[in-house]
Formats: C-alpha cells, structure tokens, sequence
C-alpha cells in the first residue's frame, strides 16, 4: 500500500510538472485544445465511476452535471465576472448539492429505476436552463474571457494545465475512496445492497456520499468549459453524448480500479479526436458503436479485467 | 386564457398522444418489463422500422399500417436473433448484464443510426396515406386521424398482448420466466427459450409501432435518441411488466403534455412530465403498477 | 500571446515562398509541370455531416465542393495554385469546432477559413479567428458577429440587418390588413433569435402579440398548440420553426384549422426550403407564406446560376443529398466565389487585403450582387418571403418551375402579389 501511494503521488507529480513544461515549451495550440477535451474526459469517466463503478449505480446524467457546471460558470460570469478558480469551486459545490438532491430523490430506487431517474432529472434541468433568459435562454450566450494570467500565454494553454488538475484531484479522490473503508462498503453494497444493509453497512450515507462526490467533481469538469467555448447552449451543454462517453469509457476501460476508466477515456477520447480529424463523417460514429460493442462483447470486465487476467490469479486492488 | 372548451381539447388530444407513447412502448415493456433486458436500443429498433414503412411505402405505395405488418415477420427473426446475441455475450456470463447491457444496445444504436444515413441519407421522411392530414369533426372538436389510428393500434395492441400473456401457453410462461426463472428450470423448461420467444415477440411489436411513429410525424435517423428517454419513462412509470399499467401511464403522461402546450407555458412541457415521473418514482418507486410491489 | 498572432501572417508568406521555390525548381521542366506542382491554396472547415445540422451541411459542402472543382478546371488561382478543401465533421456540435480550427490554423496551416453552416457550431470559433486576426467567411449563423466585433469576418446568408427578417414579414401582413400577432417558435436557437426581433418590430408598430408561445424540442403533436392559437383569432401567424416540427405545424393547421382571421402564416419556419420536407408535405404548403434565401423564379437567376444548379442536381442525386438544393449550396458556392473575387483583386493571399477588399466592394455571385456593411452581415437584407401556390402531392420536380413560390419581398424580386387571407390561399 504505502509503496503504491508513494508511487502514485510520484506520478501525479510528474504528470502535472509534464503538463506544465507542454504549455511552456509547445506553442502549436492544437495539441491543448484535443488535451483538453481529453482531460476532460478522463476527469468525467473517473468521476462517473465512484458510484457507477464502485457502488454500481447507472447514472445517465453526466450531461446534467456536466451542464450545470457549464451554465454555474455561464451564470457566475454575467452577473459578478468570477474568475476561474471560483466558477470551478461554485461548480463543484452546486454538483455536490445536486449529488445531494439525486441521492435524496432516489433513495429507495435500485438499478435501471435510479438510471431513468436520471434521466427524467436531465430533462428537467435542461428545460429549466432552456427557459431561462438570463444566461441566454435557448439562444444560447457568448462569453468573453478574461486576460490570461502569467505564467500562461494562451487561456487554452492554462485551462489545459487546470483541467490537468481536476484529473489529479478526481483520480486521488477516486482511488483514495477504492482503498478506504467507503470503497469497500460501496462494493459490498453493490454485490448486494441487502446483504450489506444487514451486515451494518451504512448503504444510505454511503450511496449519497458517492452521489456528493461524485456530482461535485462531475460539475467542477463542467466549469471551465464554459471558458473553453466562450459560447454555451443548452443542446451543446446537455448533450446525450457526455452520459453515453462517460459510460462507455468506464466500461471499456474497466470499473473494477481506479485507473480503468483512465485507461478507458484516454483510449476512447484519443481515438475520437483523431478520427474527428481524420475519417471525420458518420463512420465516426460507426466506429464509436463497434467499439462499444467489441469492448463489452470481448472483454466484459474492461481492459483493467484483460491485464487481471493476463497477471493470473491476483486479486482485485493490489496494484 | 383559459376556456373549458380548450382544456377538454387538450384532454382529448392528450389522451391520444399518450396513446400513441403506449403504442411505442409497448415493446419495451415486453422486453425491459418483463425479460429485465436493458433494451435502450429499442428506439432505435423502433426508427429502424419507420424507415422500412417509408421504404415500402415510397417504392410499392403500400399503406404504412399495412406495411407495418408486412415487416412484424422480419422484425420476430431480427428480434430473435438480437436476443440470442445479447444472451451469448451477457446473461450467460452472469454478473453485471445490466450496465454492460446499456452500453451494448448504445453500441448497437449508433451503428443503426448510420446504416440508415448510410442508406436514406439524413433527410427527415415521411409516409402518405388517405388518413393523414385530415381530421374527424366531432362537434367542435377536430381530431386528426393519424391521432386515432394511434388510439386503435395502441388499444389493439395492448389488449392483443394482454391476452397472450394471460391466456396461452407461451405467455404464461413468459411471465413465469419473469417472476422466477430459476422455478421455471427446475420445471424442466428452458427459460432462455422462452425469454428469447419474447424477445422476438417484443421486437415484432416494433414493425407495427415504427409504422405508426412515421405516421404520426416525420423520422430521422437521430430521431431515436429523443425516444429513449420517452419510452423508457412510459414503461418505468408503469411499473415492469403490466401491459394495461404502460397505455395507463403513457396516457398520463401525454395528457400531462398537452395540457401544458395549450393552456401554460409550452416550453416547460417536457420539464412538467418528467418531474411528475420523478415524483412518482420517489413515492413509489417500483412504478404505478410495478409487478414487485 | 505575441508569438502566435504573428503566425497566421506568416502560413501564407511561407506558402508562397514554398510555391516560389517549388516554381524555381520546377522551372527548367517546363511550365505544364511547374504549374501542376504550385502548392495549393488549402481552405479549411468544419461541416456538421452527422447531427441536427447534417442536412443542411451536407448540400452547403457539396456547393463549395462544386465551386472548387470549377475553379480547378478553370486552372486554379494565382496562376495556377489550385483549390484544396481540409473539412472535418463538427457533429453539429458547439464543443467540437474550437479544436477542430485549432488543428486547421495550426497543423494544416491552411491558407484560409470557412465557418461551419450554422450559428451553434460557429458561435465558439469567433473570438479564436478575431484574436489570431483572421478573414473568416461564415455560413449562415445569426448575428454571431454582433457581440464579438471582428471586421475580418462576411457572412455569406443573406440575413441583412437582424430585424430586416421580422420587418418584411410583418410588412406583408399589415399590408394585407393584420392587426394582432400570434407567435410561435420552437424554443430553441434561431427560432429564439426571430422570435425576439419579432417581438421588438411588434412593439416598436404597436401591433398588439395575442399569442407567444415557445413549443419545446422534440413535440411530437401539435394539435393542441395550434388549438390554443387559434382561440385568440390572431391576423398575422408569425411561426418559427425547426425541420420535423414545420411538417408537425403544418399538418396540424390542415387538420384543426386556423381559422378565418389569419391573413398570412408562416415567416420563419426552417425546413419548408429542403427537398424532401417539400415533397412530402406537397398540397400542405399552398398559401403558407415562408422565407426563403433562392427560389427558381425569373428574378434569381444570375450569370452561373443555372449552370450550378445543372451540376449540383446531378452530383447531390449520387451523393444522397436534397435533390433541390436552394437553401443552401448555392450560398456555398457562392462563398468560394467571394474569395475568389477577392484573391484575384488583391493577388496574393494576404487576410488583412482581402479582407479589405470584401468589404470595400460589391461582388457579384450566382445568388446576385452581395455587399457587406461594417458588422459583416449583407448592407441589406435578401431574404425572400414567398407564397406556396398551386402546389401538388408527392411532386419534386415541380418546385423546379417558376410560380410554385411566388416571391412577395423584396420589391426588386417581387414576382408575384399576396394572396390572402390564408384560408382563401390554400385552395
């Protein structure tokens, strides 16, 4: 354990030094405009796990958190100009009140029941945005950035080096949680949430502990998207596709660690940004589908479930 | 602006509506509601079939109804062999059909969608026939009979399937393999048969309903997408399984629609449905009419 | 920031110092050779081909494609360089364009730019192009230039003036005795934007609004909606609408009816210009009085007009798109020939000259003369607001002739008077 976590630590730090050095020393800008959807993909995926993954409970609204970071940070920006850092702190809050409400709303519903939940909430709160004017209504809004702070010189460059952050800070959570006590209640309630009940699992607090969580972070990704675009629209914001990416990262990279839906999202995201510039048609999508489809069919337990498999017989979180 | 007169229109239409949202969740109840498939391709399926409709109807000149029918055939074998499929891959191998189940039918979903703009390109189409565009004169109200020939498929539908589940042999035990398939094994009966029958069942309901999708209004081949939500709501809301408790539900939910196009806010419509579900499902969260209550 | 606005200026220097040394190293081979090895002049879009917008991206490439196949038969630009088109699929999303025109800005390198069709996927790449200080020419957005001021951007729509569009429907409608408006418009982008200026015209005419109303995406049923409008027994029906929902409208005012006091119904309603959504809605149509952008009326046809539309019937036929093609692809090609114009003029490919020029400048296009004002948008509106007449059921072909659209404003390509009111229209 303790050799691992000096490990990771190492790592997050060279990542983040990396990711630094790559604003200082490339100046081509395309490189931090993929990165970014990249990252913040990666921060998404991993976010979605701590209760899609660990708890085992199907959110379809990532697009909802997602949006209400987005639209957090649209809102904080028209009326008092907030900078960065405090649109991804009121972001993250709101999430985890509406990690709160979700978590409260569906308490008592298990499975597909809290997955439509989702859903339904999706709805609401994208006809909720959609109607109201103030941050542009269904006509959407355009933003302007501020200047970009030194030791940056491009804002694309330093939301990249930000968006590197939120990785660090949900993958350290996410794997924080895997290896406490909250992991381990989290997987017994989702083998089976009556046995843990009776075991004296709180599955109560810790379900809506994982929707906190998990709904800050998904919320605080959202934020700066909103200085990225320099442009929000609730069919943009809300889209389908943030819940159907986040998911099929998670799973095609594996729900089982922490680093599966790392692994997941860089695999996915990377490819759609080539093929976005590559084949760049409907086979885009065609090649999303198939994917889905190999990945789930071939390998059920993710690529984290292939390297187990490949290692033998070692249990679960030893790496 | 409130009048009697146009709230009882909206109820009338609304009650259409919601028979027309039945009629596209019919399938899914089979198959979600009773087989615990966690079918979000189902939509898809369901565009799928509009296109075949359109395609009979714009090359032979075939009525969609009629050419709805023609493809239930079709569509029992596609559904068969989807099943077979899923069941290979997934509840054979236990654990956690669900979540990779969802991103299985996602996956089969998309690659729908592009076969169709592969092959009609990604126009919006639609169907002709004598009954659409016209309506009914019922005093003062107008009823278009698209509307109606949405009531009656989905009043015929529902009835059919009701009696096949209640009345013979395969359809009680098709909802035997719901309630408890392990029972049904020790019987000697092969659950996977059974569950793969309805499958089929559940997809050639589609044909009919895809048929009726393409009548009401123009198809797309992102059209799907707009459903999933839709019809999962309308066979939640009822709660797994009851075919009756699914129209019931749907017809809520489309009276719920139309009443708050016509006499409030029009732009709040789908926000005012879908918390109705979620406060349906807070309260009871096994549905309306749930099977597991 | 310094280093890289430098950038953009200098991609089109190094291209044609890399043109010129290919010209001398190719030169002792003779000029048939020299001429097929200039560099090309590489132009790069996003285009949404899946998503909402695909139709529309769809027929609006295939006119900018057709333009550069005329312009290379013809032998290419600047003696010689010939047209290359860099697109990629925005997916008709907003959250694909700002990195898609990053990799064609910075790793193409291409020589200039093209906006996607639409205003969502075009709204994230204004502040990028005005802030690296390049010539963009847009494809009908709405009014993305108002907020972000860059006078290097011309879009190729034929909007004018944002209230022009409100103006000239409501125009029509008083003209033929309107005294209220009912308006209903899908609640989102573009419709909101009409719906709004809409509004603002009313108000500023005193023309009392009896109705407003935004439907929400994806409405399957519009029976009790056009009920609801119908109480309030407006004379002038402004609707703003998006593809499935026109046809949904439509088909719902033919079956509940909209009464007799509607003088005119239509104005903006997306959809009733693309092929297909006319054939099948056929007889629907009649009297519905909608803006259009080409109409194959006798006032429309420019030099190059009809020979486009030779080609692009054919190739859109292969390739699966409206079969018509009005709405847009002429507008896109129209595009190709605003740079072309441009580049000949100014013979090089410097952004800040020509830019100058195509604002300087009247040019002439297969959709007629076009001349910008300060925001980038045309100095005045050619919105077309036509009447559907004497339209039949499951007929492509017919909206090839003149008459089926009879074109109401503007004066000078008026071809026709209104007929009204709406119900006397149908028939």
């Amino acid at each position: 354990m303790k050799r691992s976590s000096i490990t990771f630590w190492v790592g997050a730090a060279v990542f983040l030094i990396a990711a630094l050095a790559m604003t200082q020393i490339v100046h081509n800008q395309y490189p931090f405009f993929a990165g970014y959807i990249i990252l913040q993909f990666i921060a998404l995926a991993v976010a979605w796990s701590i209760l899609g993954g660990y708890a085992g409970y199907v959110n379809f609204g990532t697009s909802a958190f997602y949006g209400v970071g987005v639209y957090g940070s649209v809102f904080l920006v028209k009326a008092f100009g907030a900078p960065l850092p405090l649109q991804i702190l009121a972001g993250a809050a709101i999430g985890a009140l509406m990690g709160l409400a979700l978590g409260l709303l569906t308490l008592r519903m298990q499975g597909i029941f809290f997955s439509i939940a989702t859903i339904a909430l999706t709805i609401v709160i994208e006809t909720t945005i959609t109607n109201w004017r103030y941050v542009g209504g269904a006509a959407g809004i355009q933003i302007q950035r501020p200047e970009v702070t030194a030791p940056f010189d491009s804002y694309v460059q330093m939301l990249f080096f930000v968006q590197a952050l939120l990785v660090v800070l949900a993958v350290a959570i996410s794997r924080y949680i895997q290896h406490s006590w909250i992991g381990r209640g989290l997987q017994a309630l989702r083998d089976d949430e009556l046995a843990a009940e009776c075991t004296g699992v709180p599955t109560l607090r810790l379900k809506l502990l994982a929707c906190v969580i998990s709904g800050a972070l998904m919320c605080a990704v959202g934020a700066p998207a909103a200085m990225y675009l320099q442009y929000a629209d609730p069919g943009s914001a809300f889209n389908l596709n943030y819940s159907v990416t986040t998911l099929a990262m998670s799973l095609i990279g594996g729900t089982a660690h922490w680093a599966g839906p790392i692994i997941g999202a860089i695999l996915l995201g990377t490819t759609q940004q080539v093929l976005t510039v590559t084949i760049s048609s409907e086979v885009n999508l065609l090649v999303l589908g198939l994917m889905l489809v190999l990945f789930v069919v071939g390998a059920p337990e993710g690529i984290v479930g292939l390297i187990y498999k490949l290692r033998g017989n070692r249990k679960e979180g030893e790496i | 602006m409130f009048s009697l007169d146009l709230l009882l229109d909206a109820v009338v239409i609304g009650v259409l509506l919601g028979c027309f949202y039945g009629a596209v969740s019919l399938g899914l109840s089979v198959s979600f509601g009773l087989l615990d498939v966690p079918h979000v391709a189902h939509p898809a399926f369901l565009v799928l079939a509009s296109y075949a409709v359109y395609f009979l109807n714009e090359q032979y000149a075939v009525d969609p109804l009629l050419a709805g029918l023609l493809i239930t055939p079709v569509f029992f074998l596609f559904g068969l062999a989807a099943y077979r499929l899923y069941y290979e891959t997934f509840e054979r191998r236990g654990s956690d059909a669900a979540v990779r189940g969802i991103a299985f039918f996602f996956g089969i979903a998309f690659i729908i969608e592009v076969l169709i703009i592969l092959q009609f390109g990604v126009d919006q189409r639609s169907v002709t026939a004598d009954y659409i565009g016209k309506a009914w004169r019922l005093g003062e109200i107008r009823i278009p009979y698209r509307l109606l020939v949405a009531f009656a498929v989905a009043t015929t539908l529902t009835i059919l399937l009701t009696l096949y589940l209640s009345r013979t042999f395969m359809g009680r035990a098709i909802r035997a393999v719901a309630q408890d398939e392990e029972a049904l094994r020790l019987m000697g009966t092969n659950p996977v048969k059974i569950k793969q029958w309805a499958f089929g069942i559940a997809t050639a309901v589609l044909g009919i309903s895809g048929a009726l999708l393409i009548i009401v209004a123009p198809v797309d081949p992102t059209l799907d997408r707009a459903y999933i939500g839709r019809t999962f709501c309308v066979v939640v809301m009822a709660g797994l399984g009851s075919m009756g408790g699914t129209l019931v539900a749907a017809i809520i939910l489309g009276v719920a629609e139309s009443i708050v196009l016509t006499m409030f806010g029009a732009s709040w419509a789908p926000a005012i449905s879908f918390a109705m579900l979620l406060g349906i499902l807070a309260v009871r969260p096994q549905g309306l009419f749930g099977r597991r209550s | 920031m310094s280093k890289k606005v430098s950038k953009p200026g200098s991609i089109s220097r190094r291209r044609l110092l890399a043109s010129a040394g290919a010209a001398i190293a190719a030169s002792p081979l003779g000029a048939n050779l020299l001429q097929a090895q200039a560099a090309p002049i590489r132009i790069g879009m996003s285009m949404p081909q899946t998503g909402g917008l695909a139709g529309g991206g769809k027929a609006s490439l295939l006119g900018i494609e057709i333009w550069r196949d005329d312009v290379n038969a013809k032998g290419g630009l600047l003696g010689g360089r010939k047209i290359e088109l860099v697109v990629y699929d925005d997916k008709s999303s907003a959250s694909e364009t700002p990195a898609i025109y990053s990799k064609l800005i910075d790793v193409d390198k291409v020589d200039l730019l093209f906006a996607p069709y639409a205003t969502v996927p075009t709204a994230p790449i204004m502040p990028m192009v005005k802030q690296r200080g390049l010539l963009l020419i847009g494809n009908f957005s709405f009014q993305v230039n108002s907020k972000v001021g860059h006078d290097m951007w011309f879009n190729n729509a034929p909007w004018g003036p944002a209230d022009s569009w409100a103006t000239s429907y409501l125009d029509i409608g008083q003209k033929a005795g309107g005294k209220t408006m009912a308006l209903l418009s899908a609640d989102q982008e573009f419709a909101q934007n009409l719906a709004k200026t809409a509004r603002e015209v009313a108000n500023k005419r005193n023309l009392p609004i009896v109705f407003d109303q935004a439907y929400p995406p994806n409405t399957v049923e519009f029976s009790s909606i056009i009920r609801a409008l119908k109480a309030t027994k407006p004379d002038i029906v402004y609707v703003a609408s998006y593809p499935p929902d026109s046809t949904g409208i439509l088909r719902a005012v033919n079956e509940i009816g909209i009464g007799d006091s509607v003088k005119v119904f239509g104005g903006g309603m997306v959809g009733l210009q693309f092929g297909a959504v006319m054939e099948s809605m056929g007889s629907l149509l009649n009297g519905v009085v909608n803006y259009n952008t080409w109409l194959p009326e006798k006032s429309m046809y420019f030099e190059g007009t009809k020979e486009f539309f030779d080609k692009y019937t054919k190739r859109a036929v292969e390739a699966k798109i409206d079969p018509l093609g009005y709405y847009l692809a002429p507008f896109g090609y129209a595009s190709g020939q605003l740079i072309e114009r441009a580049i000949a003029a100014v013979g090089s490919l410097d952004q800040k000259a020509l830019a100058k020029y195509l604002r300087e400048n009247t040019h002439h296009t297969i959709v007629g003369p076009i001349a910008f004002s300060a925001d980038g948008e045309r100095k005045e509106t050619a919105v077309l607001q036509a009447q559907f007449r004497g339209v039949v059921d499951k007929n492509i072909e017919q909206f090839r002739s003149a008459g089926k659209q009879v074109i109401l404003f503007p004066d000078n390509l008026k071809s026709g008077e209104l007929v009204a009111p709406f119900e006397a229209a149908r028939k």
